[in-house]
């Protein structure tokens, strides 16, 4: 079992309705809809997803964030709405965010963090974009535009009034790390954070 | 004509005419005392009766969707690109039924066929019958064969209305609607285009207010144009223009108004052909249908609360050149869909050929169409 999935199950509850933000081959909402009963959907844009999920049984939506948005979902109309591994992808994080938040009560977010030691040492000692597992591109080609630590992150979400529920770090392979516990910003690869609106 | 069978076609196949007794009350308010309908099937149906799949056909179409009636057809049936075996609606696993529509002209009781108070065509005296009549006699046919519920009820274009239609009138009696290249209701450039074929036909001096087999004639012109003028709306600009661009028939203009592009050709053709083949009523008939059909009218224009009888999983396809139900259409449903917090999915398919692309089978579509139907196989033992 990938540690991330684990950590997300825990915080959907039974009978969930749930929107994943970039959904992959729909693993996530697959693994909701055995375990948790969720219901929902998964929006994607790549092709070979999109029919893998279709083909699992996961309903899934082709629309891209960038350029459609999410106009087409009313508010509140999930519990909790889901990005893993999207957000550095997407031209405006930020909007993203809101969006989640408007959509639903609760959103859980990962992204890998940009400062891991690894990527530092990298970028201090060779002078070049880092890669690792969590990031495995060229800066050239690769998917992932808005880059961020998780100090980044959370300088955000105080900016924007959005209150961090939990955080739990894992390594590139989405497995639990205790070392990561005491100094994520350098020492977490991954960060799962799960975010609602601050209540005004 | 084929000389020997592809392999994955479905072979020769044999239509079947089923007689039905009982009156048939439609939206319309009249009934149809008996009536019969034309019905193809390919692949077995298996012992819990599970594996069945009913193709609606489009505007134009029938019950011959796949395989050859003899080994001199020059072509198969109309969607035999996506039913066969080892094809997205797979024979070997599936029960597929395909039948002519009510109203239609290919064996179905409609407009050519004998009024039983008269004893001549009905005519223009055949009732105007809309896509829940269609869906009501599908579900009596469905009766007939011993199907309690589809595992799939799929349709592309009108077809895709049916599908949609199912969900909402028989929901415990379908798994899954597939609607493709469809939409919830048509727009007011919908209605229109429809109105100019109508114009066309009703215009025709033979039409003779539809009465035109007393009159021993055919109002070919005016079907003709009909289906110029569907025909321009099923195709995109960039497909016409790769088909046929500019090219002359000859060599240089003739200062005539005569068809000096290739296009035109074709288009005349095209009408030609079809208003041989095909009965004017019925076609005034499929237009109406298409023009009245919106099953959120009576919920206020809210598609979402129609869609909350509805149980049945969608799959839900546009095509990115259909300029006559333009992907917007099609997310049109599945929004509604969303809101009713129904299982959808949905894919827009980059394809060139405008509406007709849902009947030619690009690798994206063909993949899409497979994998959903597999997974339906599988959660009906098929």
């Amino acid at each position: 079992m990938r540690a991330d999935l684990e950590i997300i199950q825990q915080w959907v509850k039974p009978g969930h309705h749930v929107l994943d933000l970039g959904c992959g081959d729909g693993t996530l909402l697959d693994y909701l809809k055995r375990e948790r009963n969720a219901s929902g959907f998964g929006l994607e844009i790549n092709p070979d997803h999109i029919t893998t999920c279709m083909n699992r049984g996961v309903s899934v939506i082709e629309q891209n964030l960038d350029t459609q948005g999410l106009d087409n979902f009313e508010d509140n109309s999930f519990d909790i709405v889901l990005m893993t591994q999207a957000l550095q992808a997407v031209r405006r994080p930020d909007k993203v965010l809101d969006e989640m938040l408007r959509l639903g009560d609760e959103g859980i977010v990962t992204f890998p963090n940009f400062a891991h030691w690894r990527l530092r040492w990298g970028l201090a000692l060779s002078g070049r974009m880092p890669e690792s597992d969590a990031l495995p591109y060229k800066w050239y080609n690769t998917p992932n535009i808005r880059l961020c630590t998780f100090k980044d992150f959370e300088a955000l979400c105080r900016e924007k009034g959005i209150r961090i529920k939990s955080r739990r770090v894992v390594d590139g392979q989405h497995q639990n790390n205790w070392l990561a516990r005491f100094w994520p910003n350098l020492l977490g690869e991954i960060a799962i954070y799960r975010i609602t609106r601050e209540k005004t | 004509m084929p000389d020997s069978l592809p392999v994955d076609s479905v072979g020769v196949v044999t239509p079947q005419t089923y007689h039905f007794e009982t009156p048939i009350e439609l939206a319309c308010g009249q009934a149809l005392e008996r009536y019969d309908l034309v019905v193809e099937t390919y692949g077995e149906l298996n012992a819990d009766r599970s594996n069945a799949v009913l193709i609606c056909h489009a505007l134009s179409g029938h019950h011959h969707a796949a395989g050859y009636h003899s080994m001199d057809d020059r072509k198969p049936g109309w969607w035999d690109t996506c039913i066969g075996p080892g094809k997205p609606v797979d024979t070997n696993r599936f029960f597929v039924v395909c039948l002519n529509n009510l109203g239609g002209c290919h064996g179905s009781t409609g407009p050519i066929s004998t009024n039983p108070a008269t004893g001549k065509p009905y005519g223009p005296d055949f009732p105007v019958v809309t896509v829940g009549d269609w869906v009501k006699s599908q579900a009596l046919l469905a009766d007939r064969l011993g199907i309690d519920c589809w595992a799939a009820v799929v349709g592309g274009s009108l077809g895709g209305m049916q599908a949609l239609q199912w969900s909402l009138d028989y929901p415990d009696r379908l798994k899954h609607a597939v609607a493709i290249a469809s939409s919830p209701r048509l727009t007011a450039q919908n209605i229109a285009f429809n109105e100019v074929a109508r114009q066309a036909i009703t215009s025709d001096r033979e039409f003779h207010d539809g009465r035109y087999f007393d009159f021993d004639t055919l109002p070919r012109r005016g079907l003709m144009l009909a289906r110029m003028v569907g025909h321009i709306t099923y195709l995109s600009d960039a497909s016409m223009g790769e088909k046929f661009g500019r090219e002359l028939r000859d060599q240089a203009y003739k200062f005539g108004y005569d068809a000096e592009f290739q296009v035109e050709s074709y288009l005349r053709y095209q009408g030609e052909r079809f208003s041989e083949i095909f009965d004017a009523n019925t076609y005034l008939l499929m237009t109406r249908a298409l023009d009245y059909f919106d099953p959120a009218y009576e919920f206020g224009g809210d598609l979402s609360k129609a869609l909350a009888k509805a149980t049945c999983e969608f799959l839900v396809l546009s095509f990115s050149t259909d300029w006559r139900f333009t992907p917007a259409r099609s997310e049109e449903m599945v929004n509604a869909m969303i809101a009713a917090r129904r299982r959808v999915s949905y894919a827009e398919i980059d394809a060139p050929w405008g509406h007709d692309a849902f009947l030619i089978p690009t690798p994206r579509y063909t993949d899409i169409f497979t994998a959903y139907m597999d997974r339906v196989a599988r959660e009906v033992g098929a």
